[in-house]
This record gives C-alpha cells, sequence and structure tokens, in this order.
C-alpha cells in the first residue's frame, strides 16, 4: 500500500441475510485527497461509510486505515484513530442544545474520569466549553449555540453535525449527503464552509453526494458505485462522460444519445 | 413546624432521593424497575451496621458505596439488554434483592428488622438536599451531557467514540448509590423495616416521581416527587376516593404531557422570561 494512502478498502463485501450490499469493493483514498464517492440510490454509498465507521461489519474483506487493518476494531475506537462523519439523515441529539452537541464530538480527544467530569456548564470559560463555541462561531452558528437542536432550521442542523464531526479533530471526515435538501444558496455557503474548515488542516474528505455541481466544486477524484460494486474511478469531468456510468444512472438507451454531446463539452 | 407537616416534609425528602435513584439510569435511557432492590439493600446494610454500634455517618455512606458496587457487578450482565428486556431484567434484579432479605434470618425475615439509631427529619431533608446537588453538579458535567446523548441516541454516541457501555453502568450505579442512601434514611426514620416494603410497588412509585416529573432536566424528578407525595395529601378530604382522583390525574398528564412536567424548552421559556421582564 502506497505510504500516502489513508484509507483502503480491501476485497470488501457486506451481506445481510440473502442480500449483497457491497461486492469485493476495492478502493484507496489518499492522505489529504478530496473524493466524492457516488452512485443511484441502493448502490451502497452509505453502507461504504458504515464499515468504515465499524457501524456495520463486512462479510469478508478488510478496511484499512493508516496501514493498519482496523476491520475489527470497536466503532467507537476508530473516530479516536482520525475517522469522523456525519448521517445522510441528521442524527442530533435533540434533547441537547448546540453547543452540548457540538460538545459530544470532543469527547474523543478527552477521555478519562477527569475529563469526564469537567464541569462544563458550569463556567462559560471551560476549555471545552470555550473550543465548541469557537467552532460554532467558525460556522457562523454562534446565535443557536443555547438553543435545543430540534427545533433549529434544517440547514442549521445539518452545519452544526459537521461542526460536530470535526470536533474530533479527524484526519479523515466522512460525509454522507452534507448539501441534500439544501437550496442552491445553502449549498454555495455549505461549499464555502468546507473548503474554509478542510483548508486549514491536511484532512481527508470521502464525500457522499448527489449533486455533481457541489462535487465538481469540491472533490478531485470520484469514485462511482452501482449495485456495490465499483464501475468507474477517476476525475469528475471523465467519470462524467463514463458510459458506464451513464448507463448505471440513465439507462442504456439514454447513455448512447448523451455520449457524443458530454465528451465534446 | 407542625408534627403533620414535618412527617410530609421527612416523607417528601426521601421520596425526591428515590427519585433521583431512579432519575440518574434513566437520564442514560435505561427504564430500572428494581430501584426498590438497591433501596432495601441500602436500608438493610446501613441498618446492619448502625445496629452494631457503627455510627451514622459511616454507616449510610457505606449502604450507598455497597450498593453502587453491587450495581456495577450486576450492570455487566444486565445492561447487555435492551428495552423491555431491561426493564425486565432490572424488575427480577429487584424481586431477587427483596427475596433474599426475606430469607435471611439475621435480617429478621418476613418479621422485619428494629433499627436503633435514629435519623431526625433535619438531617434527612438536608441530606436529600445535598443528593440533588450533587446530581446538578454531575449533570453540569460532560458526563451529564454524555448521559443525555446515550439516551437520545446510543448508536450515534458510540460512533462518536463514547464507552456507552460505561456511562450506562456508572449512571446504573450512581442511582443505585442514591437509591441505598434513601433506603438508608428510611431505615434510620422509621426504625423499623421489613422486605415487604421494598417490592415492586416502591420501584414503579420512584419511576412515576421521573417521568411525571419529566426525565429531560434535574429539577423533574423534584417536581415528580413533589406532585406525588403532595397531591394525595391535598385530596385528603375525599377520604378512599382520593386514590382514584390521583391516578385519574397521572392519566390525564401522561396523555397530555407525556414529556413530564418540566422540560429543557418549558424551562427555557421560563428563564427568558423572567430575563426580559
Amino acid at each position: 500500500m502506497d505510504k500516502a494512502t489513508i484509507l483502503s478498502l480491501e476485497q470488501v463485501t457486506l451481506k445481510f441475510s440473502g442480500l449483497t450490499v457491497l461486492k469485493d469493493l476495492s478502493f484507496d483514498i489518499r492522505q489529504g485527497s478530496r473524493t466524492a464517492l457516488i452512485g443511484p440510490n441502493g448502490a451502497g454509498k452509505t453502507s461504504v461509510f458504515n464499515v468504515v465507521t465499524g457501524a456495520y461489519s463486512p462479510s469478508s474483506g478488510a478496511v484499512r486505515f493508516r496501514g493498519h487493518d482496523i476491520t475489527c476494531m470497536a466503532s467507537r475506537k476508530r473516530i479516536r484513530a482520525g475517522v469522523a462523519r456525519n448521517f445522510q439523515n441528521i442524527r442530533l441529539m435533540p434533547h441537547l442544545t448546540a453547543i452540548e452537541n457540538v460538545m459530544i464530538g470532543q469527547h474523543s480527544r478527552g477521555r478519562g474520569l477527569l475529563n469526564a467530569l469537567q464541569p462544563v456548564a458550569l463556567f462559560p470559560g471551560n476549555r471545552w466549553r470555550r473550543e465548541a463555541r469557537d467552532a460554532l462561531a467558525s460556522a457562523s452558528l454562534q446565535k443557536y449555540e443555547r438553543q435545543l437542536v430540534g427545533a433549529l432550521p434544517y440547514g442549521v442542523q445539518k452545519r452544526i453535525e459537521l461542526v460536530r464531526a470535526l470536533q474530533a479533530d479527524p484526519s479523515l471526515l466522512l460525509l454522507d449527503e452534507p448539501a441534500a435538501g439544501l437550496n442552491l444558496a445553502e449549498k454555495h455557503e455549505l461549499a464555502e464552509l468546507l473548503t474554509r474548515l478542510l483548508g486549514e488542516d491536511d484532512r481527508t474528505l470521502l464525500i457522499v453526494e448527489h449533486d455533481m455541481d457541489f462535487i465538481g466544486s469540491l472533490c478531485e477524484h470520484v469514485i462511482v458505485l452501482n449495485f456495490g460494486r465499483k464501475i468507474a474511478e477517476g476525475s469528475c469531468t471523465s467519470v462524467r462522460c463514463d458510459p458506464v456510468v451513464q448507463e448505471a444512472y440513465l439507462g442504456a438507451s439514454v447513455h448512447l444519445e448523451r455520449r457524443g454531446a458530454c465528451c465534446a463539452s | 413546624m407542625s408534627g403533620y407537616a414535618g412527617a410530609l416534609l421527612t416523607l417528601l425528602a426521601i421520596n425526591v432521593v428515590f427519585a433521583y435513584g431512579t432519575f440518574l439510569p434513566m437520564s442514560a435511557g435505561q427504564l430500572n424497575l428494581g430501584a426498590a432492590g438497591f433501596i432495601a439493600v441500602g436500608a438493610y446494610i446501613s441498618a446492619f451496621l448502625s445496629n452494631s454500634g457503627v455510627p451514622l455517618y459511616i454507616s449510610i455512606p457505606c449502604a450507598a458505596v455497597f450498593a453502587g458496587c453491587l450495581a456495577l457487578i450486576v450492570s455487566i450482565p444486565v445492561l447487555r439488554t435492551r428495552g423491555i428486556y431491561l426493564a425486565l431484567a432490572t424488575f427480577a434484579l429487584g424481586q431477587v434483592v427483596q427475596a433474599t432479605f426475606l430469607n435471611i434470618p439475621m435480617f429478621g425475615g418476613a418479621a422485619g428488622y428494629p433499627v436503633v439509631e435514629h435519623i431526625n427529619s433535619f438531617a434527612i431533608v438536608c441530606t436529600a438536599a445535598l443528593v440533588v446537588a450533587v446530581s446538578a453538579l454531575i449533570f453540569a458535567t460532560r458526563f451529564g451531557i454524555s448521559v443525555v446523548a446515550i439516551h437520545d441516541d446510543e448508536r450515534v454516541a458510540d460512533l462518536m467514540g463514547l464507552n456507552t457501555r460505561a456511562f450506562q453502568a456508572a449512571a446504573f450505579s450512581l442511582g443505585a448509590a442514591v437509591a441505598g442512601i434513601g433506603g438508608a434514611l428510611y431505615a434510620h426514620h422509621y426504625s423499623f423495616i421489613e422486605a415487604q416494603q421494598f417490592g415492586f410497588g416502591l420501584s414503579i412509585t420512584a419511576v412515576l416521581y421521573v417521568i411525571f416529573g419529566g426525565t429531560q432536566t434535574i429539577v423533574g424528578p423534584l417536581v415528580g416527587a413533589a406532585a406525588f407525595t403532595l397531591l394525595p395529601e391535598i385530596a385528603r378530604a375525599s377520604q378512599e376516593w382520593r386514590y382514584v382522583l390521583f391516578a385519574s390525574v397521572i392519566i390525564c398528564m401522561m396523555a397530555v404531557r407525556p414529556q413530564g412536567l418540566v422540560t429543557r424548552a418549558s424551562l427555557r421559556r421560563l428563564f427568558e422570561g423572567r430575563a426580559r421582564g
């Protein structure tokens, strides 16, 4: 494995009873790269995230992170190793405020009894609270700090989830459809925010998204899945023109009509 | 203060301690139907120690530690279960503890166990206030935020790096220790305990305190215990119908406000309203 490879899936197969969700899937993600994972609905994109973060155990194959086999590593230990994620359907803690949700993301950086007993709600100047407040401010979310997240707008909740994941200080960030459900202005804001937040550090980004313009503005590399298999990999432009990708998305008859136009452009 | 008011205040203080003993595990998403078991452990152990000549300020903390350690040991198998199975496992645990004390001759068996030392109402109220203050402090820490996160979404909490099993075991054991303190206060105030007092009904009542008051805030169990202790007294004039009235209030409450009397949103509205006013 290349030294610059941060994540590597090797012949990963994931089965649920008779249903094969991922089939002999292999790909490498380079350190510091921004890669998009695309594919039609049900292609297995979120399942890849679940396998990488340990929510699912693969039926066979191996997952390597920084060269170490993490296939059997407990899910809670993977975020400590440097793999953080958000969720396709927002999964914030509804009984916690925005800043408390963000502080949950810090847990992987400060464990042990002494850290667990840090009085974050008593002292505004507490280190963890201050860090969470700064993180919210960096995403222009400071005004929601003390509000319960359940009542906040969808776009705001998405950004809080992103800030929560970043609070773990991950070297690999997995974002599952971060732009889904956002309007055009919100998507631009999110792309700018991601560029700014990721630009500060040498983080690696793996993102599942359907909006190709959003992907184009953020990622230099694209991996395409269909029915749990990798069907294409390359730059954004090359996968757009790939007939196999077009067939997976649009059907065999359509891709033939569009092939010339796409590649001409 | 009249004798009646003093007795009522003492009962309220003991019920508040029982409520926090049940609230701590419930805040981490565990429905503990065996709180009476840990209350019994606290009552019998502290009574045995003080009857053996150990002073109260040692016997009561010892009872809390014993109940907490017992909970930590049993949490290993019990907390492997989820949902209704966890409720049934804790229920069975409470029954096992009750039956155990019922069959130990040293503790008087079915005849009961007299307690020589007495603890007055003032000390009980102070202890209850201390339990509330310590619980509030615990919930002002990262531990408090973590257990609420586990209550809300255990899977995501795990993916965020929280050792969910350890936090749940800690909440379960802390709750048991608090319940043990409640049992010790009960035993030393009423000077007599028998295993039948620590049955399933007591566990359910303690759970109702928390559900009635609300599981989202540290104030909820206090309000719930107060409502459950004082409402039957207010309705005392209606004699035997008071429990029918009280049960009707509970049913209406669960239908209209299942989240309990006190929620974080309602507290926020209250304090923001005061700040504006």
